[in-house]
């Protein structure tokens, strides 16, 4: 196990001794975005300072470097996940393009009038809007497998909603406000069944949790480098490789093709390249190499336990605040949704604001879930794994005296 | 109206607790056919409201407001309302150039604008501005189409 104080000598956030409202910064919106290890950003600053090339057809030793960089990021991240190869593993810009992705390069040219697409309406906006567009596209429909009370998508409601007609079904391995996982193993059987693929965003699991693809069985698995203390601008989309074969690329251009010439002649490379058309951002590529080392360095079983006591630990102080109205106090992510008893949302993200505390409130865009929990917003607090007990301590402190929340606007 | 209140955090809690708990303007208008309406809205909060104006002669008779909204603008907004009721557009403009550039930080003139005072540390949020001022974004805009629309007369 770690100690989330210690690692904090690792992240220049801390290091540097940020403060927020003249006040010590208590990071508490990881769900959002995460801060970066000094490894990460050695490693975008090797590209950019003493490593800079293009990747692909280098004639030169710059380049070459450039490139096995890059397959070898392609590695660590396919062992990582336990993915069969890295021709899996495609860069994007992040989940939500991925998704994207998977919607327009498969999803469209799979998909006719009268299939259905199932999702759910705790999806983030980037797990629904792109199954929107494609069934607007496609003549499909979109559905909605039906939420239990507490908000969780359940075996037995996916079999319901599956139909002869579902071919995708798109969900999130844990919710990003509610923070609760499926067992995406146990689904995969049942819509394979179906002859459906499956899906999985994972840009609220990847960085927490163990994660073996080959296990869970999905067909695509999506996330972002920045909520797993890589850069912003990467992401990750993993597909079986008989599906990415099956995909045809939304972009074109440099580093995509195989040939093309003026008679309309144009064949693709295979996957992953297919997918990379253009200059891919490698800096950013360099730091998620090191954002994978980095938590494998640290056991994501052991990532997992810590926020899973962080968890606990949450739920027992803001219940003993007694000013707390708890969304998902037994789901298993380290996220907490919350409202502050008669304190509209954004009004206590402004008071904890004021008190240094970053924690982010709204509807988290999954704008369809709202309109389920019955409260126009909610406040999220999301933890990692330098996040302490103290951080906590400091939010239920907050809680505690909620009514002052105006306060924020006076001082 | 008391021009001088006495700005203490407490004072300032109770005029906004105050107008958001029983807002005067809050609803739409019995006959909204007498009024303009505008809406406005927000990316980064709740607010989702209307603002109503009914003028005369030149001048607000009535203003009101209709929707969903936080704290902050709910208050901000209702209060706008009790300062432009009875002024005449120029005044009105006036006080709502003052209120704008209180939560910008720039120099202003406070005679014009009573309670609406208690915001004047808003600017300090300044994830919250929009919530301060958008209705009264919303209403500037109503009383410069309706200056306009007198003046052409």
């Amino acid at each position: 196990m770690f100690d989330p104080l210690k690692l904090r000598q690792d992240f220049p956030m801390y290091v540097n001794q940020v403060k927020m409202q003249g006040k010590p910064l208590v990071w508490l919106d990881n769900g959002s975005t995460t801060f970066k290890p000094y490894s990460v950003v050695n490693a975008m600053l090797r590209y950019d300072t003493v490593e800079t090339a293009n990747s692909h057809r280098g004639d030169y030793d710059l380049c070459y470097a450039v490139d096995q960089e890059v397959l070898a990021t392609r590695k660590a991240i396919a062992k990582w996940i336990h993915a069969t190869s890295e021709n899996e593993i495609v860069f994007t810009s992040g989940a939500t393009d991925s998704l994207n992705l998977v919607a327009y390069s498969y999803a469209m040219s799979h998909l006719k009038a009268g299939d259905e697409i199932l999702i759910d309406e705790e999806e983030h906006a980037s797990n629904f809007l792109p199954w929107l567009v494609a069934a607007r596209n496609t003549g499909a429909t979109l559905k909605f497998i039906p939420l239990t009370k507490e908000g969780r998508v359940t075996a037995e409601n996916l079999e319901k909603s599956m139909t002869s007609k579902t071919k995708i079904v798109a969900l999130a391995q844990v919710t990003n406000v509610l923070g609760y996982r499926i067992p995406v193993k146990e689904f995969a059987s049942i819509i394979h069944r179906y002859g459906a693929i499956f899906v999985v965003d994972g840009a609220q699991s990847v960085p927490h949790i163990a994660i073996d693809v080959q296990d869970m069985d999905c067909d695509f698995l999506a996330w972002s480098g920045h909520k797993m203390l890589g850069p912003t601008g990467i992401g990750v989309l993993y597909g079986k490789y008989s599906l990415l074969e099956e995909c045809s690329p939304f972009r074109t251009g440099g580093g995509m093709n195989n040939k093309f010439n003026k008679e309309g002649l144009f064949t693709l490379l295979p996957p992953p390249a297919r997918f990379e058309a253009g200059t891919m951002p490698l800096a950013q590529i360099y730091g998620l190499h090191a954002a994978v080392n980095y938590l494998s360095q640290l056991g994501m079983d052991n990532v997992q336990a810590h926020e899973t006591e962080l968890k606990h630990y949450a739920v027992e102080k803001l219940e003993a605040t007694d000013n707390a109205i708890l969304y998902n106090a037994d789901s298993e992510a380290g996220i907490v949704a919350f409202n502050i008893k008669g304190v509209f949302a954004q009004d206590a993200a402004t008071f904890l604001n004021s008190r240094g505390i970053a924690c982010r409130s709204g509807q988290h865009c999954a704008k369809a879930l709202n309109e389920f929990l019955g409260t126009p917003a909610t406040v999220r607090a999301s933890f990692y794994v330098y996040t302490t007990k103290e951080d906590i301590d400091a939010l239920a402190d907050a809680v505690l005296h909620g009514k002052e929340f105006l306060d924020a606007y006076f001082n | 109206m008391p021009t001088s209140i006495e700005l203490t955090p407490m004072t300032m809690r109770e005029i906004i607790m105050d107008h958001y708990e029983s807002p005067r303007h809050k609803g739409v208008p019995e006959k909204p056919e007498e009024y303009q309406k505008i809406h406005t809205d927000s990316v980064n909060c709740i607010d989702d409201f209307d603002v109503y104006l009914k003028t005369k002669d030149g001048k607000v008779e009535d203003a009101r407001w209709e929707g969903t909204a936080c704290t902050i603008s709910s208050a901000s907004t209702d209060i706008l309302c009790d300062r432009v009721i009875g002024d005449d557009f120029a005044h009105a403009i006036y006080t709502i150039q003052q209120f704008l550039a209180m939560i910008q930080e720039k120099p202003y003139d406070d005679a014009p604008l009573d309670e609406a005072l208690v915001f004047m540390n808003t600017g300090k949020q300044a994830a919250r501005i929009h919530c301060a001022t958008m209705g009264w974004d919303a209403m500037k805009e109503l009383l410069e189409a309706d200056e306009k629309k007198e003046g052409a007369k």
